[in-house]
């Protein structure tokens, strides 16, 4: 079967310096993966590149497609959707708005299938329901960080990418992200997910890699990962269960 | 001076100033969703009106091969643009788009040209000549550059703006023209007379202003285009392709300028350099407005509108200099208050 992800010898510079160098990763249907690993080590960069934000060099084959010559407009309309580290909400818009406008990559289908998306999005994050009709801006971090996932969502993706969702938020929101990302699994979206909440991360996703100064210095199935001394020392901190 | 004075000045700055609203209105869109400065607004104003008044005299209009040659252009550079990434069916909306519009609009001007079909006929025919030309331009001069700082761009606006005047000579020639207003009527109200082209002006000014409204509130395609001013990078992560975006608000700021051209040029004699007088004072109002605010410029481009007319009552030699100085204390307001436009990339 075909990975809905695959990216071999992926390298990205910023003006000559290089920030993620040969990285190669599979993500599978349905699945979630995560790349973890310290600040600055590319994370960032990385997905940026596969959204095609960044110019990259080597393989990325999404569906078994290649996506050299695919701007960002032309990855989101074969089916990948990132949520960036910035959110990159429109501020001065509504929160309808903002979702609606998510189910860009449908218009065709017209507005009443846009009402049915936007429905199981509330369901997944009633509070979006309450502010419907507030600006944007007006929001708190964490419901910012649930609208930019549902109008990722609303694209009805194959492949969404978190950025450091759990980023600037209370524990506590934290905790219902988290809780939100294991229950798009049942939706059969495949996750690509970046976090620095290395245990986190961990623990909802199938496979992890640990990416350090641009390269893939480790990776396997995450529950061998969450136990494996290095990472145990390094990210999640002595004295942990 | 009497209030009968008072109250022609008045009309007269309400008339210029919802030109000049419409003008600024584009250039605000036009700014917000590609950084460009739209300097080539007034040719696009010329433009509407010679070609407008060419079908009035039953005569083809030289710019119908100027939108051939811009619409073949455009068709190149996008071929060349998207050469790696084409499929059949964007091929044949773009041929359709470049090369169909063009020849469409060459056979019409060619047959209806000489009946002389009426007003309205010529009127939708101008439009139809002068429109897609912005949206050309786009492809041609702005969306290579679309990753380049703002002032690239407006240097790119000046280089346009000072092409299309040129061509502007060459295809309609040194003399003014004038033509047939949409209505001979004129309407008495006390001591004060209105004149139907004035009464069209206006109206025709916040039909307009109202569609626009209702498309960028209530429409997809207008909160995309809002979406894409709002946040650039926000909206290709949806996947508004920010070259559509900038197609569609050029191809409105074409339709606003050639139309504006269209609505004055029965009123006063409209030259080939005639729109870049008329353009600035929209730019006025839209800086006034601070680039940013539709509102505030409909709002500024009636005070610029009123302003002019006193002031070419009172001192007819410093009218263009009173408008264009008007522009100094709104900046150091602007300016002192902090409330700067930023350029966010």
């Amino acid at each position: 079967m075909t990975p809905v992800l695959e990216l071999q010898n992926v390298s990205v510079a910023y003006g000559g310096i290089p920030a993620v160098t040969g990285v190669s990763l599979r993500v599978a249907a349905g699945s979630i993966v995560t790349v973890i690993g310290p600040n600055g080590a590319g994370k960032s960069t990385l997905l940026n590149a596969v959204m095609g934000v960044l110019p990259a060099q080597g393989s990325i084959r999404f569906n078994g497609r290649d996506l050299r010559d695919a701007g960002v407009e032309a990855r989101v309309q074969a089916g990948m959707s990132l949520v960036p580290e910035l959110r990159e909400l429109f501020a001065s818009m509504s929160v309808e708005d903002n979702l609606r406008l998510g189910a860009f990559r449908h218009r065709a289908e017209g507005r009443a299938a846009a009402t049915r998306g936007l429905d199981a999005i509330f369901a997944l994050f009633p509070r979006l329901q309450e502010r419907r009709r507030q600006k944007a801006a007006t929001l708190s971090g964490g419901e910012r960080q649930m609208l930019a996932m549902g109008r990722a969502l609303m694209a009805r993706p194959a492949l969404l990418m978190l950025d450091e969702p759990s980023l600037g938020l209370a524990p506590l929101i934290v905790r219902d992200i988290f809780h939100t990302i294991t229950e798009l699994r049942r939706t059969g979206v495949a996750i690509l997910l970046i976090e620095q909440n290395a245990r986190a991360a961990l623990q909802v996703s199938d496979h992890g890699y640990v990416l350090e100064t641009g390269r893939v210095t480790l990776q396997g199935p995450s529950s061998d990962l969450a136990a494996d001394k290095r990472i145990v020392e390094l990210y999640l901190g002595h004295g942990t269960q | 001076m009497d209030p009968t004075i008072t109250l022609i000045l008045l009309q007269d700055g309400i008339v210029n100033g919802a030109i000049y609203a419409l003008l600024a209105l584009s250039l605000v869109l036009v700014f917000a969703v590609t950084r460009v400065v739209f300097i080539p607004q007034g040719e696009f104003v010329a433009y509407g009106a010679l070609t407008y008044a060419a079908l009035d005299a039953g005569q083809m209009p030289g710019s119908v091969w100027l939108l051939c040659a811009l619409g073949a252009a455009a068709c190149g550079a996008s071929l060349w643009t998207q050469r790696r990434m084409l499929p059949p069916r964007a091929l044949a909306r773009l041929l359709a788009g470049t090369l169909g519009i063009p020849l469409a609009a060459l056979l019409l001007t060619r047959e209806l040209a000489p009946l002389r079909p009426g007003v309205l006929v010529q009127a939708l025919l101008a439009l139809l000549i002068v429109t897609p030309m912005a949206p050309y331009l786009y492809r041609v001069a702005f969306r290579p550059l679309a990753q380049a700082s703002v002032l690239v761009l407006l240097i790119a606006a000046v280089g346009v703006h000072l092409a299309m005047g040129g061509m502007g000579l060459v295809l309609f020639g040194p003399e003014g023209s004038r033509a047939a207003g949409f209505s001979d009527g004129s309407l008495d109200l006390g001591s004060l007379t209105v004149p139907g082209q004035s009464l069209w002006i206006v109206g025709l000014t916040l039909a307009l202003m109202l569609g626009l409204y209702g498309f960028f509130e209530f429409t997809l395609y207008g909160k995309a285009l809002r979406a894409t001013a709002v946040n650039r990078l926000g909206a290709r992560l949806v996947g508004i392709g920010t070259a559509q975006s900038g197609e569609i608000a050029f191809s409105l700021a074409g339709l606003i300028g050639a139309l504006s051209g269209i609505l004055i040029v029965p009123l006063t004699t409209v030259y080939y350099d005639t729109g870049f007088i008329i353009g600035l004072k929209g730019f006025t109002a839209a800086i006034i407005g601070g680039m940013a605010s539709y509102p505030g410029a409909a709002l500024a481009a009636l005070a610029v509108g009123v302003l002019e007319s006193f002031s070419s009552f009172w001192a007819s030699a410093f009218k263009e200099v009173i408008v264009f100085t008007a522009i100094i204390p709104v900046l150091l307001w602007r300016s002192l208050r902090g409330g700067v436009v930023e350029d966010e990339e």
